[in-house]
């Protein structure tokens, strides 16, 4: 059975051997012209690749196109997770091992729906996929923030840290962020937000540049942060710290720092966090402890310090301030929020200190909430770095073609599993007690848009991390397997599909000849000249990458497209 | 009434169809054609005689030993590219053997023979079994998440550091006897350890749907 021959035949030898046989035939039978199953997939982060590899596992007939918009892949594992976690990226190794795959083909630098924000860069319609595959998978995750909406919050200084995350990453889009990092030594800088992100933006202002060298780090960042004045750190979560949704991992890299401190953190009643699960417990005993460092007359140590129940109020600027400049912020504002219970009914909370009951003090599910005429304080500042969550956004074809979206919760709405739920609009009797006849409603009723579906972020909300996206990922593609196994309809039976010939059918209608297209072959090509420019830097770099679109391109000259 | 509750009324079946039946149909079908599974090359299923040796396992369980064939055959096991570090194990020697069973989680043991030394990550991968090591065997996921079945092997182990609790502290199902199978070396101690191997999927409740 397992006699072709692939460049890498492990991996897909024992795909072969296992259980696909039980699908070979469903997944043949979903198409009635003897064509193989096909799926795109939207999108070549950790979901992406995660839900080709597990289908690809359970499908071996099936083939996947992975759409990219960038020339590169990877999505977040490339330009999210922190350069200093090489190892948190080594699941590259099974994405390669899935790209490797005869029946996987990646098609890089070209956008879905929205056009290119590059002119390099190649836009195909969401319209011409779906006419041309038996399903889609939708794993684009978050390209976007979610905004403050306070006073102040566009002053210069102020920092998205998904802009600062992507611009130390090499991120395109954010390539001339080009921070002016080289004041505030006497000022906090205020991280705000309480996830993991704004634990990697902490870490990563404090590494000094000779531990940031030996990263992927990209190189104009390592310019900008070895000129760094950022000293002390504070931390700033609207919840407490039984609430914040950091791992106790990235706190503990915190503590490994050399030569920054962590200040501790006093919980208040003290004797109560005994009750916290285990995982929970371990955090708060590591956030309480701190890390002293010895007693330096020579030398102030960088800091780190947790501040919790702050609710950002606005930001300002005042030019009165010495050596403040035109634009900048120089403070910024909070209001005490206090912890309820989700269910709990609010009312008018008067809010007084003693508030603070250490039951919703050590409620994991407390929600915080500003009251009325809160207690402020305001905090000198230079820096402004906003690690408030990501955003998803709906691919402009959505509302054409149909397809769901919630911008309120920024996700696709789904069945949990990864089926893109729509509502139909259905006619329903509604019993009423006040009135002796019914009344006829509109009931909207979900159900499952044939050959839908998504995975990651999209799916389920920025959060987690990759093993979580993983599992997710997992039960999408099963999903789709399942789906096939009980010949559901797809696509082309729902008269969206027409002709399920792939990527090449897409590329024939939707794209010129000069569009410039990325196989994997030559994404294999880019990564090695960004290996070679990292053994040039001489520092141990894994690798310096090309952070322009077009320079990406320039690697592969003219053969791209081709 | 809300529009979820309206969606589970009137469709009760789609509920159970997306979570119960879905993960027994898939098991059962795994489960038949698991026996196809094996690579031959590298692996024959034991004889009667080592099936009496081996049967202290629940008899109603599925079950499959294996015992590893000739050395030559050895790199069949081994990673897809050279720059791939786990999934390396070695052929223990005749009378060296460790013996460690993975129980899936459809329930089917797999009872293995490794060498000392070896990590149950690395063992798990190159027999195929469904256990994940996203970070390559770092200690920086939690994919590779064993369940320890008896506690008293669970105590015989060396304690995980705060590296590893740090990432139990993340893994779906964690329990009092959970480590990461990239942490868990093998040694004369843990011979006969039996793991479960936790569903790299999730099971989800109706009250999950959006």
């Amino acid at each position: 059975m397992a006699t072709i021959a692939w460049a890498r035949p492990r991996a897909f030898a024992q795909w072969n051997r296992r259980i696909a046989l039980a699908y070979t035939t469903q997944v043949r039978r979903a198409s009635t012209t003897g064509e193989p199953f096909r799926l795109a997939i939207i999108g070549s982060g950790p979901a992406g690749f995660y839900t080709a590899y597990r289908f690809m596992k359970n499908n071996e007939h099936a083939k996947v196109d992975m759409y990219e918009s960038l020339p590169v892949p990877y999505g977040l594992v490339r330009f999210g997770v922190a350069p200093d976690h090489a190892e948190v990226k080594n699941c590259r190794e099974k994405f390669e091992e899935v790209a490797s795959s005869p029946n996987f083909n990646f098609v890089g630098n070209v956008t879905v729906g929205a056009s290119s924000d590059h002119p390099d860069g190649a836009t195909v319609p969401l319209s011409s996929i779906l006419r041309h595959y038996h399903a889609v998978v939708f794993s684009y995750g978050s390209s976007e923030d979610r905004k403050l909406g306070i006073p102040g919050e566009d002053l210069k200084g102020v920092f998205s840290a998904r802009e600062f995350v992507g611009w130390y990453n090499g991120l395109p889009e954010y390539a001339d962020l080009n921070p002016d990092l080289s004041l505030g030594f006497h000022d906090d800088t205020l991280i705000i937000g309480n996830g993991n992100v704004a634990m990697d933006v902490a870490r990563i202002l404090l590494k000094t540049p000779e531990e940031l060298a030996k990263t992927d780090i990209a190189a104009h960042a390592l310019d900008a942060l070895s000129r760094s004045k950022v000293h002390n750190i504070r931390i700033i979560g609207r919840r407490g710290p039984i609430q914040a949704a950091f791992t106790t991992k990235e706190l503990r890299a915190l503590y490994k720092l050399p030569d920054v401190e962590v200040r501790p953190y006093d919980l208040e009643h003290p004797k109560s966090y005994q009750v916290l699960p285990p995982p929970v417990k371990r955090r708060t005993e590591l956030l309480s402890k701190g890390k002293h460092l010895p007693p330096n007359l020579s030398k102030s140590y960088p800091s780190v310090t947790f501040d919790f129940c702050l609710s950002p109020l606005h930001f300002d600027h005042d030019p009165k301030q010495p050596s403040s400049r035109p634009g900048w912020v120089t403070s910024a504002t909070f209001g005490k929020t206090v912890l309820r219970h989700p269910n709990q009914t609010y009312g008018s909370i008067e809010y007084n200190e003693s508030s603070h009951e250490s039951r919703e003090y050590y409620d994991q599910k407390a929600t915080a909430r500003l009251p009325p005429n809160p207690k402020t304080i305001t905090l000198p500042t230079r820096y402004i770095f906003k690690s408030i969550g990501y955003k998803s956004t709906p691919l402009p074809e959505f509302p054409h073609l149909g397809i769901p979206f919630n911008t309120s919760t920024g996700v696709i709405p789904n069945d949990g599993i990864g089926r893109v739920l729509t509502k139909i609009h259905h006619p329903h009797q509604l019993p009423s007690s006040s009135h002796p006849t019914h009344h006829q409603a509109h009931i909207e009723l979900p159900h499952h848009f044939k050959g839908l579906y998504c995975s990651g972020w999209v799916k389920r909300g920025p959060q987690g991390v990759i093993a979580e996206t993983m599992m997710d990922a997992f039960t999408t593609a099963d999903a789709i397997t399942e789906d096939l196994s009980k010949q559901e309809k797809f696509l082309p039976d729902s008269g969206l599909g027409q002709d399920a010939k792939g990527w090449e059918a897409v590329r024939a209608e939707a794209l010129g000849g000069n569009a410039k297209v990325v196989s994997w072959e030559d994404w294999k090509a880019i990564d090695e000249a960004e290996i070679e420019r990292g053994q040039k830097a001489g520092t141990g770099k894994e690798r310096e990458k090309f952070v322009r679109r077009e320079d990406m391109l320039a690697v592969l000259g003219d053969k791209a497209g081709r | 009434m809300s529009t979820q509750r309206v969606f589970t009324s009137v469709f009760p079946r789609l509920r159970v169809a997306s979570s119960k039946n879905a993960t027994t149909s898939l098991a059962q079908q795994t489960q038949q054609l698991r026996c196809y599974s094996r690579p031959t090359a590298t692996l024959r299923p034991s004889g009667p005689a080592r099936s009496l040796v081996l049967s202290s396992a629940a008899a109603s369980a599925p079950r499959r030993v294996c015992v590893p064939a000739t050395s030559s055959t050895q790199p069949r096991t081994l990673s897809t590219s050279a720059s791939l570090s786990h999934g390396h194990v070695d052929t223990p020697k005749p009378g060296e053997e460790l013996w460690v069973t993975f129980i899936d989680k459809e329930g089917v043991e797999h009872k293995i023979a490794v060498c000392k030394g070896d990590n149950l990550l690395d063992i798990a991968q190159a027999h195929d079994l469904e256990m994940e090591g996203a970070c390559g065997g770092s200690c920086a996921c939690s994919t590779c998440h064993v369940i320890v079945e008896d506690p008293d092997y669970y105590d015989r182990m060396p304690e995980p550091d705060d590296d590893e609790n740090d990432m139990l502290d993340l893994a779906f199902g964690l329990t009092e006897t959970s480590r990461l199978g990239c942490q868990v070396i093998m040694t004369p101690e843990l011979d006969g350890l039996r793991v479960k191997l936790p569903s790299m999927t999730r099971n989800l409740q109706s009250s999950d749907f959006n």
